[in-house]
């Protein structure tokens, strides 16, 4: 099984400078495991306290898996995955660094 | 230093005025690597708040789709403060996520909704450092000036 994941500038460290790679899951949680192996460190930018980050988006064949069950939304063969960083900000000083992506 | 055209200097006002007390939100996006603000993208602030803004998740993918299909890349992410200085919060600190492009902000404290000047000024924001940089105003941008 082949996913195709489309990887932000920001994460492409991770990547080797890749714009996107390919990974394998039945869910997003797997396949974010599938990612963190070929990838170390990446997990932990997508993910905080079991959950997806409050910051990033991720989207599965363009819908924000946010309405597909998050980190337990199903995936097939030939599914496209966005990973997105919010662009979000503001004068109120509420987001802290934690939170953040 | 950031070099931008007067109209889309003029745009990022006006929304930014339009709005207030809202915070406005919108990019600049230009051909990749090019470092050239071309294209004015005004965004919905989805908070709708007068303390933060958030491009709605749907319109953030549309916009990044589009971009990559033109092999374009934000150049210039704006938003503005409206009741404080034109200076990076440390929300906006924790949440930048391009560092290639330019951050604007836009301060609408003074004149709100009215004619009048506003503060406009520009940031690099690497790894939670913040770089003001030079705002250059041109008529039109020329290749040279890229």
């Amino acid at each position: 099984m082949a996913i195709e994941v489309r990887i932000p500038t920001i994460l492409r460290s991770y990547t080797g400078g890749e714009k996107a790679v390919s990974a394998d899951g039945a869910s997003l949680s797997a396949l974010i495991d599938s990612l963190e192996a070929d990838h170390p460190g990446i997990k932990e930018r997508l993910i905080e306290d079991g959950d997806l980050r409050r910051f990033v988006n991720i989207y599965i064949n363009d819908e924000d898996v946010r309405f597909l069950g998050g980190l337990e939304a199903e995936l097939s063969d030939g599914d496209q995955v966005v990973v997105l960083p919010a662009v979000a900000g503001g004068a109120g000083n509420r987001v802290e660094r934690a939170a953040s992506f | 230093m950031l070099t931008i055209d007067q109209a889309t200097f003029d745009a990022i006002v006006a929304h930014a005025k339009r709005d207030h007390p809202v915070e406005a939100c919108g990019i600049v996006a230009g051909p990749e690597g090019s470092d050239r603000a071309e294209r004015f993208v005004e965004m919905v602030n989805a908070a709708g708040s007068p303390t933060f803004y958030e491009y709605d998740s749907t319109d953030l993918l549309a916009l990044y789709k589009e971009m990559d299909q033109r092999d374009e890349e934000p150049v210039v992410i704006y938003h503005s403060h409206t009741a404080t200085e034109a200076y990076p919060s440390v929300t906006d600190i924790n949440l930048a996520s391009e560092p290639g492009a330019h951050y604007v902000l836009v301060s609408t404290r003074e004149h709100g909704n009215n004619d009048g000047p506003v503060e406009f000024r520009s940031y690099r924001i690497v790894d939670a450092v913040v770089t003001e940089e030079e705002v250059t105003i041109v008529p039109t941008l020329t290749r040279s000036e890229s």
